[in-house]
């Protein structure tokens, strides 16, 4: 076989990885291209004003009048503190309810805990429209409708799933040993769990943490559905709605400058723990 | 006989438990429970406690509603073509990024923003970015003379579930991203390194040896995937509201429940939808198993 393998110069192996070289990179830059664009745009967007907008200059216009507008409407402010309330009590409350359920699913041996852990998956891949009618009633029972405290309570429906499956992935992850000497002096599984598991499930509990908070952030069909008036809204249903007067004058530029807005915190959290995330993400992908 | 220790650490995995298990009654295993009771029931969302059970008369008014049947078809076309593009772009993305290429690392934070992003807003960014008139696509286009006016994308209806699938693309392709990245990762580097030795052209190295050995972190990502696409709502809503060219099964059911206020109805589009999810699941895990165990007899 390799005697029909042509001998070449060394010269003509060096062109071949320059050429290499060349394609991979074409291809990099269009990989970045397709996938930063679109910010990119809508930044641009949002710094036009008025016939500006229009036009397909690529370079930002740098005029901030929709971004002060945004800041001064006291709906769009609610609707940010409404967004922070709910993902950040969905994320404390599933965290929390999640580290006890998963120190149970992957260090202790009871019969029903495949079947539990089966469920668990299952519900994480409900669709979330089945239990809108069940839910709707209940809500209403609780008084609950159209507050924002609804939405910590729906919500739980995919974020515990969510962090129970994963945190469970990490605590199987930790070598046994760490408890032994605890077992052996009679520790109880509380103190097991808070005095010398808690202390190591820090970046376990960032990057699950950081995932629910972003799964809660950016969820809609429940926001949309279980709150009324624009005072209970949170940031994804109010830009879905924000709409011009007319079909004709459609507010493009403050849409843009909202949705820059409310990305930009999660892109910048996201590109701080990047290492966090793809952590968490494929704990509960991969070995599931 | 069970030991002390054994009943010891049954009760406390129950204790450890027991939250869980009672929010996910109260927030999944009651309300499923209540949308089944409801698709049997003609209630109305204004007044749900005076209702009378109708059997399945509900389930024959959906099946026998057309645009039921068009929600499913659009939701099948955007599941199938999407999550195929996805996988296919994803492999392709995780491979490159994989492999020594300058500015990797920036590659692999810059993936990370479509995924990031509310679904609500990279809709909004595209729809603006799609606008007949003004959006930059059609500029480009008209720009570059391969059309000598605009595409009316997302007014035309014929094109408005490719729109969909396009953005849908461009959302989810980071994830697959992600997972198949993680997957090349734990694969064994030797294997790779020999078959280069040996002097095996790379397609075919993908083909016989990186494919087949990825195949179950790809089964897994499309399992999520499909589940995912197959229950669809944010982004043709936002796009299109109740249009039917873009309408998937979890809209169409919600516009009865929520809009038309038909209790009854929707929950019996939701039940519908609940069982097509769960038999698609059932057939791709079984597939998956069945894969996997041909795989170690072999």
């Amino acid at each position: 076989m390799s005697t029909r393998i042509k001998r070449r110069s060394a010269a003509y192996y060096r062109g071949m990885r320059r050429v290499r070289r060349v394609a991979l990179g074409c291809v990099t830059a269009l990989v970045l291209f397709y996938v930063l664009f679109p910010y990119y745009w809508a930044i641009v967007s949002s710094t036009k004003q008025g016939a500006e907008l229009y036009n397909s200059v690529l370079l930002p216009a740098l005029d901030f009048r929709h971004y002060k507008e945004l800041f001064r409407d006291a709906n769009f402010a609610t609707s940010i503190f409404n967004s922070l309330c709910v993902a950040i009590s969905t994320t404390a409350l599933s965290l929390g309810l999640g580290t006890l359920a998963a120190y149970a699913l992957g260090r202790l041996n009871f019969p029903e805990r495949r079947s539990l852990l089966l469920t668990v998956l299952m519900i994480s891949i409900f669709p979330q429209v089945v239990v809108l009618s069940g839910m709707f009633e209940l809500i209403r029972w609780f008084g609950l409708y159209n507050r924002v405290w609804s939405l910590v309570f729906a919500y739980l429906i995919f974020t515990l799933p969510f962090t129970t499956w994963v945190l469970t992935s990490f605590i199987r992850e930790f070598p046994r040993e760490l408890e032994e000497a605890a077992i052996m002096d009679g520790c109880s599984h509380w103190r097991i769990l808070t005095s010398i598991l808690l202390p190591l499930m820090g970046p376990a509990l960032v990057s699950t943490g950081l995932l629910a908070f972003i799964l809660a952030w950016n969820e809609f069909l429940f926001a949309l559905t279980f709150t009324l008036t624009e005072g209970s809204r949170t940031v994804p249903v109010a830009i879905g709605l924000l709409a011009g007067n007319s079909r004709y004058e459609y507010p493009f530029g403050p849409i843009m400058a909202a949705s820059v807005t409310v990305t930009l915190p999660l892109i910048v959290l996201v590109l701080f723990f990047q290492r966090k995330i793809v952590a968490g993400l494929t704990a509960g992908a991969v070995k599931g | 006989m069970k030991t002390r220790l054994e009943r010891r650490e049954h009760l406390s995995g129950l204790l450890f438990v027991a939250p869980l298990i009672v929010v996910l009654i109260l927030v999944a295993g009651w309300p499923l429970a209540r949308t089944l009771y409801f698709s049997l029931t003609d209630a109305y969302l204004d007044d749900s406690a005076n209702h009378v059970l109708v059997g399945f008369d509900n389930f024959v008014e959906v099946a026998g509603d057309p645009v039921w049947w068009r929600a499913v078809r659009n939701t099948a076309i955007f599941t199938a073509i999407s999550v195929a593009i996805e996988t296919v772009l994803g492999l392709a993305i995780a491979l490159l990024v994989h492999g020594a290429i300058p500015g990797r690392g920036l590659v692999r934070a810059a993936i990370l923003v479509p995924w990031a992003m509310p679904v609500v807003v990279s809709t909004k960014i595209w729809e603006w970015m799609l606008n007949d008139q003004f959006g930059v696509v059609n500029r480009a286009i008209v720009g570059l003379g391969l059309a000598d006016h605009g595409v009316a994308w997302v007014a035309n209806g014929s094109l408005l579930l490719g729109v969909v699938i396009f953005i849908d693309v461009w959302m989810t392709t980071p994830f697959m991203v992600l997972l198949i990245l993680a997957g090349l990762q734990i694969l064994p580097e030797e294997i790779f390194e020999a078959a280069e030795v040996d002097g095996i052209p790379w397609w075919k190295r993908l083909w016989s040896i990186t494919l087949p050995l990825l195949a179950p972190t790809i089964g897994v990502a499309v399992l999520f995937r499909v589940l995912d696409a197959l229950r669809m709502f944010d982004l043709a809503y936002v796009l299109a509201g109740a249009n039917v060219n873009a309408m998937t099964m979890s809209i169409y059911a919600r516009d009865r429940l929520i809009n038309n206020q038909e209790l009854g109805i929707g929950s019996a589009a939701s039940t519908m939808v609940f069982l097509l999810i769960a038999f698609v699941a059932i057939f791709i895990v079984g597939a998956l198993r069945l894969d996997r165990s041909g795989a170690t007899e072999r």
